[in-house]
């Protein structure tokens, strides 16, 4: 271990631990793969690893979770988008190569990838 | 091999409460479940320091969620990987349940227990893993430090923990700001930093959740001390049974060590500083400051008269800065966020949080963590859950063995040092003790006083004397034998005690017998005047009775009765012969119909030898 020296290295440290720790704490980004028997069959496990991939590659800080099958186990493997204030967006059959393009429009340009998009919930300000 | 990336934080408690629980043996499956299912690149298990639900461990926070499982069990993890980190369900059997309702709350912040505390001590304990600086750092950690070193002269640190209105949390409550001004006037070039982790209530366990659970922040808090008071080296005076935080805080000055925030020049600034550990031998006496500071000198744990205090004159007679553990794990929050940010939270005069550990009759025991001025009454049935098997609240002993008992009509006062000490209880370590409607309060003082006698060091005669007197006189009141003059006797030693004695135990010793008396005077008359235990307990003041009028002769306790003293005989009302009885109580607890009661002070009629169930009339008629 290299000792601390200053001031700036103690908190460049503080931010390198930080993301290590992020699932600990608000993000405003979460999403969320589908996970059930039906899910993991059509490659959700390497769905999963290529988004935490490309996360960390680009280092964007979102909770990434689970969630059993939902009943549309046709457009498996299923990802879901959750950013705070917009609508939750739901994209199907998404593989672990649409990974990097679906990070990159949604969660960087900010835009939706409307041709993968199975649903989308409204806010909660939306529906009352 | 892939390289981790972590998805999910699951936190298990590795405190002392939760490893009792079994704690370490759920880890380990679920490190090994997690690896046979695939998820160890994704799923990280983290041991964490104590959340103060003792009661409900082992504990397993999941995080990004905040699924809260509690008593979870090793046969538990299969399931828990399947659905909940592998489809991310929750297992609703494993989530903490509310006892009234019976509603399920799944998520860690939901959790009434938790709902009205604010963790400001404890705000690292259970989050982090104790045993990497890393994380202590990533909350945070050696920023306070690094401005105290970096930005602010050694009387500007003492000015702002002066202005926080710190006191210190080792009982007394004295003002910890004042007392590093003492030291750091005090003439002298070679000073010292203790802490004081002796933790000798026998209830209380908050000083070692912290040391568990978030040790750097002990330490933290102890190098800025050196630094305001002028000091380059500290010790621990930690009890030998905590054997966990012992090797949690070596660990800790280890890493500090290793990343230059602790030794020599402390993060590239000029100022060294470096911290031992002294393993105690567990008196309760050696607490006390004086004859801690004795103990770590090698000499026997005696208290010796102050002044000269500690700051002037204390290890190796050398100016010494004593603090408690709680005192110095609160500095480095009041360095980086400021003395107002502290002076908000609690009261004017006791600012910040207290914490207790919360044991008893209560629903929910643990280690808890509230504002100064909430109400006990809060503390007790909002966070505590309320009494348990809806029996009624008697008495909460707060201060631990050398502190003071409040009745019901006490609830609701604002809990801070000074609110406490007036109605005639303390702080003083935090242990807190809540007893139902069948406590004895006489039985309750004596067993405080039983404790507090045996470790009085034998140094001054009216402790070792007095509190033997005291014990001997409540002895006498409890086995029915008590006169008024022994009440009087006992409230005339312990005014001896308090002004004769030399340390704060002798001086305290009296202090729970004092609260009961003056709050629960009439319980102690009784057992002298009517030779009467309100609370059935005193076993030389009740009997065990059979009411004939509800006795099936079933048989039940006759066969129970270890010695043999229950005549009757099928369909034949039952009869104790009282004076063969032991008082055990078997009959009591067999009796299928609650024919057996216990009686103190009161004769129900019984016959005098048994007759047949249902023949049974009362010598004297009553209309
Ligand atoms: C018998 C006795 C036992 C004590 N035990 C402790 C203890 O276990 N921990 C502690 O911090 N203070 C204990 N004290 C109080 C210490 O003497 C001292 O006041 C305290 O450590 C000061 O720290 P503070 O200013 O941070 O409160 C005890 C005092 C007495 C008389
Ligand atoms: S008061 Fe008791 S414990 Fe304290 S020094 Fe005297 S004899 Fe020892
Ligand atoms: S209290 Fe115990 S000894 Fe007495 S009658 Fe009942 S069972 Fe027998």
């Amino acid at each position: 271990m290299p000792k601390i020296t200053s001031v700036e290295e103690l908190r460049k440290l503080r931010e390198k631990v930080q993301e290590e720790m992020a699932t600990r704490t608000e993000t405003g980004t979460t999403i969320i793969v589908g996970m059930g028997t039906c899910g993991i069959a059509a490659g959700a496990r390497e769905t999963m690893r290529a988004i935490l991939e490309e996360l960390k590659a680009r280092n964007i800080e979102a909770h990434v979770t689970t969630v059993g099958c939902i009943g549309m186990c046709a457009r498996e493997p299923l990802v879901d988008i959750e950013q705070a204030g917009k609508p939750r967006i739901t994209y199907g059959n998404i593989t672990a190569a649409m990974v990097p393009r679906l990070i990159e429009e949604h969660l960087i340009k900010g835009n939706v990838v409307t041709e993968w998009v199975v649903g989308r919930l409204p806010t909660d300000q939306e529906t009352h | 091999m892939t390289e981790p990336i972590y998805r999910a934080d699951v936190l298990v408690c590795g405190g002392t409460g939760c490893v009792s629980s079994g704690s370490l043996k759920v880890m380990e499956v679920l490190r090994a479940e997690l690896e046979r299912v695939g998820l160890s690149q994704e799923v990280r298990v983290v041991e964490t320091g104590c959340r103060g639900f003792c009661a409900q461990g082992p504990i397993m926070v999941i995080y990004p969620d905040g699924i809260f499982y509690c008593q979870v069990k090793p046969e538990d993890v299969p399931v828990i990987v399947e659905e909940t980190l592998l489809k991310g369900r929750i297992v609703q059997r494993l989530v903490y349940s509310e006892p009234e309702s019976h509603t399920n709350v799944p998520l860690y912040e939901n959790i009434p227990f938790y709902e009205k505390q604010q963790r400001v001590t404890l705000r690292n304990c259970g989050i982090i893993d104790p045993e990497r600086i890393e994380e202590y750092i990533a909350r945070g950690g050696y920023e306070a430090l690094a401005k105290a070193l970096t930005t602010m002269t050694p009387e500007q640190v003492i000015e702002e923990v002066k202005a926080s209105g710190l006191r210190g949390r080792g009982g007394a409550g004295f003002l910890t700001g004042l007392k590093w001004e003492f030291t750091a006037k005090a003439p002298g070039d070679v000073k010292y930093v203790v802490c004081n982790a002796d933790e000798g209530d026998p209830g209380a366990f908050m000083d070692r959740s912290i040391l568990e659970g978030d040790p750097h922040s002990v330490i933290e808090g102890m190098i800025i001390c050196g630094y305001a008071v002028g000091a380059h080296e500290g010790y621990i005076y930690c009890r030998a049974e905590y054997p966990l935080a012992i090797k949690r805080l070596k660990l800790a000055i280890q890493q500090a060590e290793e990343y230059g925030l602790l030794g020599e020049n402390i993060l590239g600034t000029d100022f060294s500083f470096r911290l031992k550990i002294k393993e105690g031998a567990g008196a309760f006496v050696c607490g006390e400051e004086t004859a801690l500071i004795a103990s770590i000198e090698g000499r026997r744990g005696e208290p010796r008269p102050r002044p000269p205090f500690p700051a002037v004159q204390g290890l190796w007679g050398k100016p010494t800065n004593n603090n408690n553990v709680k005192s110095y794990a609160n500095i480095a929050q009041i360095i980086a966020n400021g003395a107002e940010w502290f002076a908000k939270i609690g009261t004017p005069r006791s600012p910040g949080t207290a914490i207790f550990a919360l044991t008893g009759k209560v629903r929910h025991t643990g280690l808890v963590e509230v504002p100064m001025g909430i109400t006990l009454r809060e503390i007790i049935f909002d966070v505590g859950g309320g009494i348990l098997n809806n029996k009624r609240f008697k008495a909460v002993q707060t201060g631990g063995p050398l502190g003071g008992c409040l009745p019901e009509s006490g609830l609701d006062l604002k809990v801070d040092f000074d609110s406490l000490r007036q109605a005639g209880a303390v702080m003083g370590s935090g242990g807190m003790i809540v007893v139902d409607e069948d406590t004895c309060m006489v039985e309750f003082s004596k067993y405080f006083l039983t404790f507090a006698t045996a470790e009085s060091c034998g140094k001054c005669v009216p402790c070792r004397v007095g509190g033997r007197r005291m014990l001997e006189l409540l002895t006498k009141i409890t086995n029915g034998e008590g006169t008024l003059e022994d009440i009087a006797k006992i409230e005339e030693i312990a005014t001896g005690m308090e002004n004769g004695s030399l340390c704060a135990l002798g001086q305290l010793t009296p202090g729970p017998i004092r609260s009961a008396l003056r709050y629960f005077r009439e319980e102690f008359e009784a057992h002298v005047t009517e030779h009467r235990c309100p609370a059935k307990q005193c076993t030389a003041l009740i009997q065990y009775v059979i009411d004939p009028n509800k006795c099936t002769g079933c048989g039940r306790c006759r066969r129970a009765c270890p010695v043999q003293v229950i005549a009757g005989d099928r369909r034949m009302i039952h009869v104790i012969n009282q004076a063969g009885c032991i008082k055990c109580g078997t009959c009591y607890e067999v009796c299928p119909f609650d024919a057996v009661v216990k009686v103190s002070g009161e004769t129900i009629p019984v016959p005098e030898a048994p007759i047949p169930v249902g023949t049974f009339k009362p010598v004297e008629t009553q209309a």
